[in-house]
């Protein structure tokens, strides 16, 4: 079988295929992110992913721009770096719920905080995968896992909430089922300036799965069909069948100074005045 | 031209020496006695077009740093004792990955907050060893204000070369002295810059070296190369690889392009040492105590000297190898509990006797007790 023409522009076909599972949703995701840049047109020398440490941030390396696997919770910092450095270069962040909102959490808040334009996208499987199925920040409370074997104490984050308190500019939220939306959110995402996060839900059959009772990969992609609903659509529904529903679509967004334009300006302050 | 002749303190000399290596990113956290270096930072780079950003932590400071490295900049971050614990992972990653970074790191008392503004030589080993894994190291020590701008200077040139983080170890004392300073005019000291890849030439291995290359050269962001970095073992594609055998590879040659260039990195100071019969090893602000008591001694016959480590690490194997043969005592001056001296002894293999003199408790050395040591040692001999 020929892979797809947007595979063989935007992927590294050599090193497919990928370390995933079958029935990980990661892959939905991965190629949600090409098909926005192919949306945009963006230039791929000019283009940057970095990562952290995670099943979500093994996605560069099979992506055919400038990439950068990072340490564990620190994608957003290098990618502070490297932007700052060069802010004619488009960043891309992939990460994880751990990855991003654990041991990167500070990062995440203080990128959103600046309004640096970088664009984040987190996997979010609700559990450590890489390391066999530990509770993350993301497990609901009451979800098993290996490091929760008695049902999770732990409260569980709004990851945009929390992005979008910290100062992020655009916030929206995806599913691996919804791909169409997906694709939409993360294209507006990459096209606004400024910090912006969009919350991919995502599917861990393996190990979230497993322990759950939750059923195939097929099975979990069923349940983000039946229990995502459309933002709008959610707030039209009547209080007895909103329970136990999820939502996506977009949820924040506005206009406010980007950090590396700011410090341009500062740049040729400094240097009028010298 | 001129030299222009400024009055600085050794932080302030550092940024001044990056500014000569052409340095156009910073990016750090507060912390005593390092934060001259982040202010002055933050003062002079816009002025050249370059970026200053102070991270929500020093983990981030080191990333961001990297970062900007990655992306074609030379960069730089420095820190103190916590910070400098804090900054061990990563500094790992830009050994794993081979990323050029300069890290600073103005030594305190510690450990844990300890004394942040009193001087400590505490970190030698941690330079050395505190990421976790095998990897070397370089590591520079400057023994005054001057020193400090040409060793920064340095830091980078070596950095970029071997594709390596380098260390400057400096220490309160020197960091927040101030001295009389020639500043270099341009072309007085070298400045390298890295090796880059052709831009669009795509390199099918970008870790393959070609003939020539002391490390493979780097693609920069934007020149159509499209690398993957990461700090996984990686074979010469620059993708992630499991083999056992690759990472043998990689791991020898993380390790050769540093030990095989040995003598154009380990730079050291021979002081009084022709004649000399009882001799230190010292480095940073400790030698220049032990300097003021080399006087006092040679004024009362004592043939004392100094071999002086600018580089601590990779240590001056060949240099101190050669002192053992020398002399039959060797003491260690530093500021801590003993750490430089374990180096030493193992270089020196019971060829010469080793003594110790130190504290970490953030009391400098005097001259005077570093005198009576060595009255003591000449005495028991004879």
């Amino acid at each position: 079988m020929q892979p797809s023409k947007l595979v063989q522009k935007y992927f590294r076909e050599a090193n497919l295929p990928t370390i995933w599972c079958p029935g990980c949703s990661h892959g939905i995701t991965t190629k949600a992110i090409a098909q926005a840049i192919e949306n945009l047109g963006l230039d791929k020398d000019n283009t940057v992913i970095v990562s952290g440490i995670g099943c979500s941030s093994r996605a560069p390396g099979y992506m055919a721009f400038n990439t950068v696997h990072t340490t564990h919770g620190r994608a957003i910092a290098f990618a502070t770096g490297i932007k700052l450095s060069k802010p004619e270069l488009n960043v891309i962040v992939i990460t994880g719920d751990g990855d991003a909102s654990a041991i990167g959490g500070n990062h995440l808040i203080h990128a959103a905080r600046r309004n640096i334009d970088i664009t984040v996208v987190v996997f979010n499987n609700n559990i450590y995968g890489m390391t066999g199925g530990q509770y993350s920040p993301t497990t609901p409370t009451g979800a098993f896992g290996t490091t929760a074997p008695y049902g999770n104490v732990d409260q569980p984050f709004d990851i945009l909430k929390l992005a979008e308190g910290a100062g992020a500019t655009y916030t929206a939220r995806g599913t691996a089922y919804h791909t169409k939306q997906l694709i939409s959110y993360i294209t507006k995402a990459i096209d606004h300036k400024g910090f912006s996060i969009v919350d991919a839900i995502s599917v861990c059959p393996t190990y979230y799965g497993r322990r759950n009772q939750a059923g195939t990969g097929v099975q979990m992609m069923v349940w983000l069909k039946d229990n995502f609903v459309e933002k709008t659509v959610y707030d039209k529904l009547p209080e007895d069948k909103r329970a136990g529903k999820f939502t996506y679509g977009e949820f924040h967004q506005e206009d406010r100074p980007e950090y590396t334009a700011e410090y341009q300006k500062l740049i040729e302050h400094v240097r009028g005045e010298q | 031209m001129a030299n222009k002749i400024a009055l600085m303190q050794g932080n302030e000399a550092c940024v001044q020496g990056a500014l000569y290596a052409g340095y156009r990113f910073y990016a750090g956290y507060p912390i005593t006695p390092s934060t001259e270096i982040a202010e002055l930072s933050a003062l002079e780079l816009p002025k050249v077009g370059g970026k200053f950003i102070q991270m929500e932590d020093e983990i981030g400071g080191i990333a961001a740093a990297i970062g900007a490295s990655i992306a074609g900049t030379k960069a730089m971050t420095a820190t103190s004792g916590p910070g400098f614990s804090l900054k061990q992972e990563n500094i790992g990653y830009a050994v794993m990955a081979q990323i050029p970074l300069v890290i600073v790191n103005v030594m305190r008392g510690g450990p844990s907050t300890g004394l942040p503004t009193q001087s400590a030589q505490a970190d030698i080993m941690q330079a050395k060893w505190g990421s976790h894994g095998d990897y070397p190291m370089i590591a520079l020590s400057p023994i005054s204000v001057r020193e400090t701008f040409d060793l920064t200077v340095r830091a980078f040139n070596l950095a970029e070369k071997y594709r390596t983080p380098v260390m400057l170890m400096t220490d309160e004392v020197i960091g927040h002295l101030r001295e009389r300073v020639e500043i270099p005019v341009e072309g007085e000291l070298e400045v390298f810059d890295r090796i880059t890849a052709e831009a669009g030439k795509l390199r099918r291995r970008p870790y393959e070296k070609e003939p020539g290359e002391i490390v493979p050269a780097m693609s920069v962001f934007g020149d159509g190369n499209r690398t993957h970095t990461t700090g996984l073992f990686y074979n010469e594609t620059g993708f992630p690889s499991n083999s056992t055998e690759n990472a043998k590879i990689m791991l020898d040659r993380i390790f050769s392009k540093i030990y095989d260039h040995v003598d154009d990195i380990v730079q050291v100071e021979e002081y009084e040492l022709a004649d000399c019969e009882v001799a230190f090893v010292a480095f940073g602000s400790t030698s220049r105590v032990v300097k003021a008591a080399i006087k006092q001694l040679r004024a009362d016959g004592i043939k004392a000297g100094l071999l002086r480590a600018i580089t601590i690490w990779p240590s001056p194997e060949k240099q101190i190898r050669a002192l053992a043969e020398q002399v039959d005592h060797i003491i260690v001056a530093e500021q801590n509990e003993g750490q430089y001296v374990r180096e030493v002894q193992r270089i020196v293999e019971g060829r010469a006797k080793v003594y110790h003199i130190g504290r970490g408790n953030g009391e400098i050395l005097t001259p005077p007790e570093l005198i009576d040591l060595v009255k003591e040692v000449k005495h028991a001999t004879k």
